[in-house]
């Protein structure tokens, strides 16, 4: 233990990037991202290129705990990503939850081929703490998400079909707050026609879960 | 499904039409051409009678042969009509088991396994001849005599009881994954739970592969109590959403979901899955 109780974000930071092993890296990234320190987000964004799902996984937590400081420095560095720290980015983002990310949620949950992608950009379409945003572009915002996530429970993968239905669930209801319930509604009959429609177990449970939560609000 | 197989056909590069890859598969100049024909006949679940026999036919193939005197082509017919469905290949996929090749065996069992015929019950035991002590690997090669693991999961669904006690010494072999498909295999014959334990526990393994094949056989037999020691097992949520999906859906069939209702333990899987997103 330090004496004086301060974390030298320093020498966390040196431990990453001199980490000798795929272990000793997911240790150091899990030391940096005990820290929560903002000192720590290029490191931690570093990290998500390395090839080491351990520490990627460490590295996600780390950013998300951060939250919003780290959305700015994610969405900046996005395109020089490659594909694999670019996931990372996106399930971060959509974890963080900050619609300041809602474009690259939006562009990812419609087109990425990796489903394993577009399953975390959908799960984020939902997750956005609206009120982060200014007053007027909420509903904007909400239609466009509203929009991704309809045509996302046409995936032709059953987990985005799946995501969907959660995403669905949790932007009703966000949408309960304002004083128009057509939303809702419209969500409602979404998640309604899919009961009978959807042809994996897994989704119709969802979406009859989704359904009765909609039904007794 | 026309436009989804086309899409996905030109996502691997190579653009096919079912005339093309049936002229490819009949053609013995090119093993390439023939081999990537087989497959893709399966994975877009061209089930027509004949291509059903186009790739019968191909299972006693002599043309392509590996280095190592192999049947490649073989090898992917088997896979492809285990996917197809059509149990006109029950008898020809059962003559399989008894090729040289290992690998033609391995498909021809998990192909079997598919179509879900208990005709090739008994000729799936044969492979198991000689028990556990029999059960060693081929010296040079990465397997088995046998594959094990294919014909132990076969006989489990296609509920073989009569195989159950030459079954259960495989819970010793030496190989982890002998031992898993022996569980798995046993679980969905007996119904024991003690079996589906025995699988739960290798969530705990160290090696990450063991872990997933763990996770893999357990959402395939549906093993509920499993689903929260699979959501905390260190692996890929993808992996995991797998897994639980497999759980789920037996759960739904056996509670007669829809028309029942939603279990509470259904909508504690739920919530496990909302959480893997």
């Amino acid at each position: 233990m330090l004496g004086t109780g301060i974390v030298n974000l320093a020498e966390l930071i040196e431990a990453v990037e001199t980490a000798d092993s795929k272990a000793a890296m997911v240790m150091a990234v899990r030391h940096l991202a005990a820290a929560q320190h903002p000192e720590a987000i290029p490191t931690l964004i570093a990290v998500l290129g390395y090839n080491n799902p351990g520490a990627a996984v460490a590295a996600v937590d780390g950013l998300v705990t951060l939250g919003r400081p780290a959305v700015p420095a994610l969405l900046d560095q996005l395109d020089g990503y490659n594909y694999g720290a670019r996931a990372w980015a996106i399930r971060a983002l959509a974890l963080i939850g900050d619609p300041l990310a809602l474009p690259v949620l939006l562009e990812t949950a419609a087109g990425d081929f990796a489903l394993s992608v577009r399953r975390a950009a959908v799960r984020g379409l939902g997750n956005l703490n609206w009120e982060w945003l200014a007053a007027d572009q909420v509903l904007p915002a909400q239609s466009q998400a509203l929009q991704v996530l309809r045509q996302s429970t046409q995936d032709p993968e059953w987990v985005v079909r799946y995501a969907a239905v959660v995403g669905l669930e949790t932007l009703a209801l966000a949408r309960l707050k304002s004083t128009n319930r057509a939303t809702v509604e419209a969500i409602a009959h979404h998640l309604q026609a899919m009961l009978t429609a959807e042809e994996t177990p897994a989704v119709q449970a969802r979406a009859w879960l989704a359904f009765e939560v909609l039904r007794q609000l | 499904m026309g436009s989804k197989a086309s899409t996905l056909a030109e996502n691997q590069g190579e653009s096919l039409t079912v005339d093309q890859a049936l002229a490819n598969l009949n053609q013995t100049a090119d093993s390439s051409l023939r081999y990537y024909a087989a497959w893709w006949l399966g994975r877009f679940r061209v089930s027509t009678p004949v291509v059903i026999e186009a790739l019968i036919g191909a299972l006693g193939d002599e043309v392509d042969r590996a280095p190592d005197g192999g049947y490649p082509l073989r090898r992917n017919a088997a896979r492809a009509l285990g996917k197809l469905g059509d149990r006109q290949a029950v008898p020809p996929l059962i003559q399989c088991l008894t090729c040289p090749d290992y690998y033609v065996r391995e498909a021809a069992a998990q192909a079997l396994e598919q179509l879900g015929d208990p005709r090739a019950i008994q000729p799936l035991r044969s492979l198991l001849a000689g028990g556990v002590a029999a059960a060693v690997p081929v010296p040079g090669k990465p397997h088995l005599v046998q594959p094990y693991n294919a014909v132990l999961e076969a006989l489990g669904s296609l509920g073989a009881r009569e195989a159950v006690a030459e079954i259960q010494p495989f819970l010793d072999h030496e190989i982890a994954q002998v031992q898993n498909a022996a569980a798995r295999a046993l679980y969905q014959l007996t119904g024991d739970a003690a079996y589906g334990q025995q699988l739960v526990e290798r969530l705990q393994a160290p090696n990450l592969q063991l872990r997933r094949s763990a996770m893999m056989d357990l959402g395939a037999i549906g093993y509920l109590p499993a689903a929260q020691p699979i959501a905390a097992t260190l692996a890929e949520n993808s992996l995991k959403l797998i897994a639980l999906q497999g759980i789920l859906e037996t759960h739904l069939h056996r509670t007669g979901f829809p028309q029942g209702g939603l279990s509470s333990e259904a909508r504690q899987v739920l919530a496990l899955m909302d959480e893997l997103l």
